[in-house]
């Protein structure tokens, strides 16, 4: 009995929004073929700021794997205004296109910053914006600033300023964290000293799902990001797991052992409405909504082995979707439901796999061996997933088509269970 | 102004509007974990009546817990499991058997089994694969005639490991389901 308060009592759990300490650093570990030389100029500041917007954006562009950054230290001329650019200085330096800005400081304690892009062939500008901003949105305006310009340059709208989520496990405690789609400026949502996994975005992006082990068994909750306030979506006897919202925010799928064997049932945002999806005597877990609200992709071994099924949200028999090789989960599906990223075991590895659905065709991006938790960016560009380096956890991130990858890790924790959230407005 | 100094301004201003309405957890823990000592627990609130069949006599007037004896086979708890399986192995049948009929000889007794996987693929088949493996124990508990009244089952996936290795040697001994009497 003893031992029972006293374990009772060592459990200690918050809700907060912290700071997170360390920031997860980027490594880039390939690259595109083809790749837009760009120069970002240090922006005037009148205010000193740890961030520098110019190295901010510069990375982001980077880890595109679509943009060169070129160095513009040691250049004698460095503009912050139209009048100031000399074009010849960046084409001899190669540079397509330049960007140059300045932040200043108002009367009202806020922002303005300010930048412009240019073409440097054609020594004309192709965007310019002026945002005005509280001190605590320079971050976040550095990552709008390189989301204009991606989409100037690749005609495609970007990522930068979308956030991702993850767990943190550190000695004996797990936090949830929000973070800048970089892994910078993370805040700890939920800090816990049991388990927390499988966190899933609303499609606005204001609220998170979850799988909490606080209760000494699988509880899933939903969290405001606006407010921090939570509440228990589905506590029923056994495990209440893998949350997964529809594309119109209505209605979640779950799982549940609630019969006996796991079960993917539907369940309205407010707790309301529970009835069971699939009936089988195998696993169903890992429910994964279709964009366009028709099917519910899942994992199950109903086969003899784990592989991944769909089945319409209003019912009815299941159809196989993958068919190679003896292992294969967590399907999340590309914005435009033309894609299907998972897991697949090869050799005793587990790595990131993206099957054409329309084809069957497979292909797997990743090189490692202990990936898992793979879900795209929201302009289906970029594949985010956790990955197992030295016995730690860490965050890596590949483009859809294979060829860049890059590494998100933060120091001293392990990462995992990541998951990128929606375009906010 | 300092930017940090309006960062720590902002967050301490958001963390008082936190600390305002504390989130209240209810204290609900029907299972202990025991994930790294279960062979080595102290039941204080074990059954007092003498030891069922299984364990040794004793002329001694002390009463023996027969759960925590180490010379009685209710002392071991834990039944493992192949990679991807739930089977419960012939040699783990005795050990289930046991725990079967000390339920059956004292219907007060309640216990959970709590499925576990090792930490390779999705964390969440993991976890229904734990759930599968605590239901076939307390099947096998069943056919030797144990109530589903004394037997809980709860999965913790790949979120207890007992050992934290790369290795086949570690991840057979996370393949695993224990068993925990009430009030341990």
């Amino acid at each position: 009995m003893l031992k029972k308060a006293l374990y009772c009592s060592l459990i200690f759990l918050t809700v907060v929004f912290g700071k997170a300490e360390a920031a997860l650093d980027i490594e880039i570990v390939g690259g595109a073929a083809q790749q837009i030389p760009i120069a970002v100029v240090p922006f005037a500041q009148t205010v000193s700021q740890n961030d520098s917007l110019a190295a901010i954006i510069s990375a982001d562009l980077r880890r595109s794997g679509l943009f060169r950054a070129l160095e513009t230290r040691g250049v004698v001329n460095q503009p912050h205004e139209l009048a100031e650019v000399k074009f010849s200085d960046w084409a001899a330096l190669q540079a397509q296109a330049l960007v140059i800005g300045k932040v200043e400081q108002q009367v009202n304690n806020r922002l303005k910053v300010s930048f412009r892009l240019l073409d440097v062939l054609k020594q004309s500008p192709l965007a310019g914006l002026e945002y005005d901003i509280a001190p605590s949105q320079l971050r976040m305006t550095a990552h709008k600033i390189a989301d204009v310009i991606y989409e100037k340059m690749t005609g495609e709208k970007g990522v930068f300023a979308t956030r991702i989520t993850y767990i943190v496990k550190q000695g004996n405690r797990f936090q949830l964290q929000v973070a800048d789609a970089d892994g910078g400026n993370g805040q700890t949502v939920l800090s816990s000293t049991e388990p927390i996994i499988s966190p899933s975005w609303s499609p606005d992006g204001t609220k998170l799902a979850y799988v909490s082990f606080e209760k000494k068994k699988p509880v899933v909750y939903v969290q405001s990001l606006v407010t921090g306030q939570r509440q228990v979506l589905a506590n029923f006897k056994g495990n209440n797991s893998a949350p997964c919202w529809s594309p119109d925010g209505s209605r979640l799928a779950i799982v549940l052992t609630y019969a006996a064997n796991s079960q993917i049932y539907l369940i309205n945002a407010d707790g309301t409405g529970l009835h069971q999806l699939s009936h089988s005597s195998a696993i169903d877990t890992e429910p994964e909504w279709s964009p366009d609200g028709k099917w519910v992709y899942f994992t199950s071994d109903r086969g003899g082995s784990p592989q991944i099924y769909r089945m319409s949200t209003l019912g009815g028999d299941a159809q196989r979707v993958t068919f190679e090789g003896s292992y294969n989960v967590s399907p999340h599906l590309s914005p435009d439901g033309k894609l299907l990223t998972f897991i697949r075991r090869e050799a005793g590895r587990f790595r990131v796999a993206q099957q054409e659905l329309s084809t069957g065709q497979v292909q797997l991006l990743s090189d490692s061996a202990q990936d898992e938790s793979p879900s795209f960016a929201p302009n289906g560009r970029m594949i985010l997933y956790a990955t197992n380096i030295n016995g730690r956890g860490v965050l890596s991130i590949v483009s859809a088509d294979g060829r860049t990858r890059q590494r998100l890790s933060e120091a001293g924790g392990d990462v995992r269970e990541p998951a990128w959230g929606p375009w906010m407005n | 102004m300092n930017k940090n100094l309006m960062m720590s301004v902002l967050l301490v201003s958001v963390l008082a509007a936190c600390s305002s309405k504390p989130v209240k957890e209810e204290p609900a823990a029907p299972v202990v974990d025991k994930s790294s000592s279960s062979q080595a627990a102290a039941p204080a609130a074990a059954p007092k009546e003498a030891a069922p069949t299984a364990a040794p006599t004793t002329t001694s007037t002390v009463a023996v817990n027969p759960l925590t004896d180490p010379n009685n086979i209710l002392s071991k708890r834990n039944v493992f499991f192949d990679f991807d399986k739930d089977e419960v192995k012939a040699e783990y049948r005795p050990l289930v058997e046991a725990h079967a009929k000390y339920l059956v000889a004292n219907p007060n007794a309640k216990l959970a089994v709590q499925g576990n996987a090792d930490d390779r693929g999705s964390r969440e088949y993991n976890l229904a694969l734990g759930q599968r493996r605590a239901a076939a124990v307390k099947k096998v508990m069943n056919v030797y005639g144990a109530s589903d009244k004394q037997i809980e089952t709860v999965s913790y996936g790949e979120e207890k490991p007992r050992c934290t290795e790369q290795a086949e040697s570690c991840w057979s001994q996370n393949r695993r389901a224990d068993i925990v009497y009430a009030g341990e």
